[in-house]
């Protein structure tokens, strides 16, 4: 086939993390040198860079900070630890181990990531290696949950479409494991270089190390998410390489491919800006692989590696074209993607309750406040799931909205099940407000090193102060996306939410509206730099208006643009005009 | 304090004689008078010091010796004068009885007892022994090896000496100045005569052997030629309790030094408490050197005083003597800042037992219930006596008799006065804990961290330590073993030799519960590693682990390199709990001598004590 787009790689001089990563070795650095420095609970900045690639990054207790400092005492050094499970999926053995794993290294709690990962918070680093053993041991791993690498394959958990889910559930798995490092560093450092499963079996002995990424692996992060529709609770458009599934008469006939998304910017940098992937043909289950392998490949060589916030796919597929891109896909797979089949989204939230599949087991979504899985007072969620998890015999999904499913359960078991949440006081989330329903946010303060305001610990409070104004516009059931994250590399999907918020500093936010609700068209900038009584002045009366003057479901993201609160956002590239 | 029938041995007349004369004294006069008396017992066997003649004895002794010399025989021109010293204080005197007797013409040998050639012994013509007792009743650690030495069939006759003893010690234990005791009493076994009776100090040592220390002189120069003594009147003041060139803010006169900074070392989360203070010395003229203490004189618990009070039914204002000139303070003043209430000793309870109509005290001071009495006193207070043994027929000014002043606590500096120039910064843990029923709280460690504000200030000294000081040579590597608050003088160690560019290698050895929240100054020591002043830092936290990990481990992990810095010259310092840190820690350093240097028990012991003897091996141990 002609190639008609021809294209250089973007040069410049190589930037510090990739000298790093050429110089580590495939990954080994001096990691276990520094992790056995009994003089501080940290690591040096390069092998922290490093640790990313084992599913770790350090990180101190921000809150603690100042005070001991003043102590003579380094910061409350500790790591968070991201487990890999592709689609979010884990048995009851596996939820007991992190749910222990929690309790014996960690601050107590889990997290459910908003990429239906599990994150656990607050290890020390001398029990970092136990804890990755454990969850090892439990057939889990954090290998490539963060990095430059294919991060954790996101899949829609699908309550409803149980054949569906099985078959794509199995794609995710696949393609994690098609696309994780090969490098036997992680099992060096971790595992005292025992492999645990085989599923990372090299070809051969004169096989290179790393085959598909070679040894500085990609520019940046690279995410992957498969959505089936009507929902798109993957947000497939913010991912750099989605896959729709396309299901004709009951059957998975294929995949249609987007390419390009993507979340992050930096504050006060234009030529950083959220993008959404394009959609850009069709192919069949069993080419998903080849079609991941290839596109990772492009971008591993055209990414840019001289300027960090830069280097996402999405810029480099703006840079060259899409049309570049999917010649040189053509060109690399030696096949072409068929045309692309219609489908339709329609929403991005979870459908909270109990809900039966088609093969007639049960799947009960629970709402899980900002993805934390905790006892607190007077709601031991954390213990009501490990009862369960003692009993349940099917699965547990994590779901891009940070909730629970609680999945596969037979007719007898659901009785049981609901016997306990009940016994514990465990609420499906129905009788939430639809905006807290609906309501995503980051970790950020204390524990995130990027964050620049709160999230996670603020969001459910300034929903407590617009509940009101919804109740009284008559719209508690009206589910508006509202998003908020510590800083702009967008862990929560900013970009996409109806109502946004993205931290500045401490107590203040950029606001953003306007995305589309099935997650089809970007935020927009409304006001710069506002504190929580500002946002409940703006809202109001926008509230009360949408309220009024809706056209019949409209949703509120697209009532914002209509009524010219702000303009629609067509394209990444001009999220900034 | 006004003397009285009652509380005192005197006649009516006796006291009112006293009484009239004591107000009207300078410090010098009564500093002077105490020595006098005390020499007048010493000297006082008889005829020669007739009552009559009493007033004209010290004259005779001190300002006019030509006159007296005549009526007595020549004595020996030398004298051999040997401490036992462990925080400086019978060296520091030991030093003001050589600087006295210098003046005075004599030649004077001044030595460490580790450090005296026990050969020269014999030819000793005065030997004057100043000893501080430690623990249950041992040698300090630079007087162990005199102290066996003398009491050892090697010990030769003495003969022909004529010798004094001066005790430092503690009377809330129960072996008070054991180690002078001891000397005391094998020295005049061995022949020696004693030419001034011994004297015993508590913790409030000053006036006691200052009187010694007249005492002794005057013995001397009474004995000693006319000629050889021109200036001997000279040596009649009180320069005997200020050393030349020193600030005039002593123990006996601390300096009131203002807080800098008060705040807890330890992180949100631990369960220990330590506080470090920095403290302005402007204005005082006080200096230090690394190795030295500080010694503050800190208050009581406010809710013990009241208690007290309350307990009595007295009222707080009533006034109690609380000065040596009679000065007196409302009681709740004198309880919290001058006397000390939180410990109790055989002899408190002795003098109190006067006051009590409760049988059982004086049942428990039989000799037959030492046990019983030692395990009383132990973790009980002066709430817990007057409860315990009801009723009292005690007033205000008896209670001030009874109780021992408050003495100073001695924290090792963890400052260099190079790079903190007019500061000194402390390390003071906090001490808290339940016993007999109620809860306890360390005094000064209490104070400094519930009721010392930066602004606030603080009484405090210097306490120079002279056997816990860096090697002089800057090239000399060191090996510093201190957990805990132990770290804090290492601290002061590092920085001083930081300021002064030493060369030598250092290695630091630090321990407590917990990593994150009980590291100790570890930014200081981060800084330092970093920026070479430190070569290597070990660590060992017990809590953070299932099996507990102490120094000790630490040290023996790395023993073939500790050993290789042993035999490079390196000198050792410990410092910190003695019970059972001090002694882990020397056993594991008997452990790596003897395994790498071949050694038996014996023979890693033999050189552990040259270390010792050659200054390598020191400890600030408590």
């Amino acid at each position: 086939m002609a190639k008609n787009h021809k294209a250089e790689p973007i040069g410049g001089p190589p930037s510090d993390v990739e000298h790093l990563k050429k110089e580590s070795n495939y990954l080994r650095g001096s990691l276990t040198d520094s992790l056995s420095n009994r003089i501080t609970g940290g690591l040096p900045e390069l092998d922290n860079r490093l640790l990313k690639f084992h599913g770790s990054y350090m990180q101190d207790d921000r809150d603690y900070r100042n005070e001991r400092e003043k102590q003579k005492l380094e910061p409350y050094f500790q790591f968070m630890l991201r487990v890999v499970t592709p689609g979010g999926v884990a048995t009851p053995e596996q939820w007991l181990v992190m749910d222990e794993l929690a309790e014996k290294y960690g601050t107590g709690s889990l997290r459910v990531t908003t990429r239906q990962a599990f994150q656990l918070h607050g290890v020390l680093k001398w029990n970092l290696k136990k804890t990755i053993q454990e969850i090892n041991e439990a057939l889990l791993t954090t290998l490539a949950a963060c990095g430059d690498v294919s991060r954790n394959v996101m899949c829609n958990p699908n309550p409803y479409q149980s054949e569906i889910h099985s078959e794509v559930f199995h794609w995710s798995q696949q393609l994690t494991t098609h696309l994780a490092p090969k490098t036997p560093a992680y099992h060096e450092i971790w595992l005292d270089g025992e492999k645990v499963v085989d599923s990372l079996e090299q070809n051969g002995q004169t096989a290179e190390v790393e085959p598909i990424y070679g040894p500085v692996y990609l520019p940046r992060k690279f995410k992957i998410g498969i959505a089936v529709p009507p929902s798109n609770d993957v947000d497939v458009y913010s991912q750099d390489l989605g896959y729709i599934a396309i299901v004709e008469g009951g059957k998975l006939v294929g995949f249609n491919v987007s390419v390009g998304g993507g979340m992050g910017m930096t504050h006060g940098d234009t030529a950083t800006y959220p993008q959404l992937a394009k959609v850009i043909g069709f192919v069949t289950p069993d080419r998903i692989l080849d079609v991941a392998e290839k596109t990772v490949t492009i971008q591993r060589d055209y990414g840019n590696r001289s300027v960090r916030k830069y280097a996402r796919f999405k810029y480099t597929i703006d840079r060259h074209g899409l049309d570049w891109f999917v010649d040189e896909l053509h060109e690399r797979l030696g096949w072409e993607l068929e045309p692309a089949r219609e489908f339709t989204f329609d929403h991005t939230g979870d459908r909270y309750g109990w809900i039966k599949g088609k093969d007639g087991r049960w799947n009960l979504t629970l709402y899980v406040q900002s993805g934390r899985i905790a006892d607190t007072e007077g709601y031991p969620l954390k213990t009501a799931l490990r009862e369960i998890a003692k009993i349940h015999t099917g699965d547990f999904r994590l779901t891009a909205n940070q909730n629970l499913m609680i999945a596969n359960v037979t007719s007898q078991k659901k009785t049981k099940i609901a016997a306990l949440l009940q016994g514990y006081g465990i609420v499906e989330g129905t009788q939430y407000s639809a905006l807290r329903r609906s309501a995503l946010s980051c970790v950020a303060l204390p524990t995130c090193g990027l964050a620049m305001a709160e999230a996670e610990r603020y969001l459910p409070t300034l929903i407590d102060k617009l509940e009101p104004i919804l109740e009284e516009a008559g719209l508690r059931d009206e589910e508006i996306n509202i998003r908020m994250t510590g800083c702009p590399n967008g862990c929560a999907r900013p970009a996409l939410g109806e109502i946004a918020f993205i931290g500045k500093s401490p107590g203040k936010y950029n606001m953003y509206m306007g995305a589309g609700f099935s997650g089809d068209r970007l935020s927009k900038l409304y006001r710069e730099n506002i504190g929580e009584d500002e946002i409940i002045d703006t809202l109001k009366p926008m509230i009360n208006r949408y309220a009024a003057e809706r056209d019949g479901g409209e949703h509120f993201g697209d009532f914002v643009v209509r009524t010219g609160y702000v303009q629609a956002v067509t394209d990444g590239t001009n999220f900034h005009n | 304090m006004q003397l009285q029938v009652t509380n005192s041995p005197f006649t009516s007349e006796q006291a009112e004689l006293i009484n009239k004369l004591l107000p009207t004294l300078t410090e010098t006069q009564i500093n002077w008078l105490g020595g006098y008396l005390t020499f007048y017992r010493a000297g006082g066997s008889g005829a020669a010091v007739a009552v009559p003649e009493a007033s004209s004895v010290p004259h005779a002794v001190l300002e006019a010796p030509a006159a007296a010399a005549p009526a007595v025989p020549q004595g020996p021109r030398d004298a051999t004068i040997l401490f036992g010293s462990q925080t400086g204080n019978s060296q520091r005197l030991a030093g003001r009885l050589s600087d006295k007797l210098k003046g005075e013409g004599f030649e004077v040998t001044l030595s460490a007892m580790n450090q005296y050639k026990t050969n020269n012994l014999k030819k000793a013509g005065y030997l004057f022994v100043l000893v501080s007792t430690h623990g249950e009743g041992d040698p300090p650690d630079n007087g162990l090896t005199f102290y066996e030495f003398l009491h050892s069939k090697r010990a030769p006759k003495l003969e022909g000496t004529k010798f004094s003893v001066l005790a430092l010690g503690d009377t809330s234990y129960e072996f008070f100045c054991k180690t002078g005791q001891d000397f005391d009493a094998r020295l005049a076994e061995l022949g020696a005569e004693r030419i001034v009776d011994r004297v015993d100090c508590d913790v409030d040592f000053e006036d006691a052997a200052a009187g010694w220390l007249t005492a002794v002189t005057g013995v001397l120069t009474s004995a000693a030629a006319p000629s050889s003594a021109p200036q001997a009147a000279a040596g009649a003041d009180a320069s005997i309790s200020t050393v030349q060139g020193e600030s005039v803010y002593t123990r006996a006169n601390p300096f009131m030094a203002e807080v800098l900074e008060n705040l807890n070392l330890n992180g949100r989360g631990s369960d220990r408490e330590t506080r470090h203070l920095e403290l302005s010395l402007e204005g005082s003229g006080l200096s230090y050197a690394p190795g030295d203490a500080v010694g503050v004189y800190p208050q009581n618990d406010l809710s013990l005083v009241d208690d007290i009070i309350s307990f009595l039914k007295w009222n707080p204002a009533d006034a109690v003597v609380t000065g040596k000139a009679g000065e007196t303070s409302p009681l709740r003043e004198a309880l919290l800042h001058h006397y000390e209430i939180t410990v109790l000793s055989k002899p408190l309870l002795e003098k109190a037992a006067a006051f009590s109509g409760n049988a059982k005290l004086a049942e428990l001071l039989k000799p037959e219930n030492k046990d019983e009495l030692r395990a009383y006193v132990k973790g009980r207070d002066l709430l817990d006596l007057l409860r315990d043994f009801e009723p009292w027929t005690i007033s205000p000014g008896d209670l001030a008799n009874v109780l021992r002043k408050i003495p100073p606590r001695l924290y090792s500096i963890a400052s260099s006065l190079n790079s903190h120039p007019d500061e000194v910064h402390l390390t003071i843990r906090k001490v808290e804990y339940e016993a007999h029923g109620r809860e306890r709280k360390g005094v000064c460690s209490v104070y400094t961290s519930e009721r010392l504000e930066p602004g606030g200030k603080l009484p405090v000294f210097i306490q120079q330590n002279p056997n816990f000081k860096p090697p002089v040579n800057p090239d000399t590597p060191v090996i510093m073993i201190g957990p805990g608050t132990g770290v804090a003088p290492f601290r002061a160690f590092l920085e001083d030799r930081e300021e002064l560019g030493a060369a030598g290698k250092s290695w630091l050895f630090y321990g407590d519960r917990h990593f994150v929240t009980d590291f100790l100054y570890q930014t200081d020591w981060q800084r330092m590693l970093n920026d070479g002043v430190l070569t290597k830092l070990d660590v060992a936290f017990s809590r953070d682990t299932e099996e507990k990990v102490y120094v000790q481990q630490r040290m023996l992990e790395n023993s073939e390199e500790l050993y290789k810095w042993l035999q490079e010259g390196a000198h050792v310092y410990v410092c910190g709990d003695e019970k059972h840190m001090a002694h882990d820690v020397q056993a594991a350093l008997l452990e790596i001598i003897g395994k790498h240097g071949g050694k038996s028990p014996e023979g890693a012991a033999a050189y552990l004590t040259e270390l010792q003897e050659q200054g390598r091996y020191q400890r600030d141990v408590y």
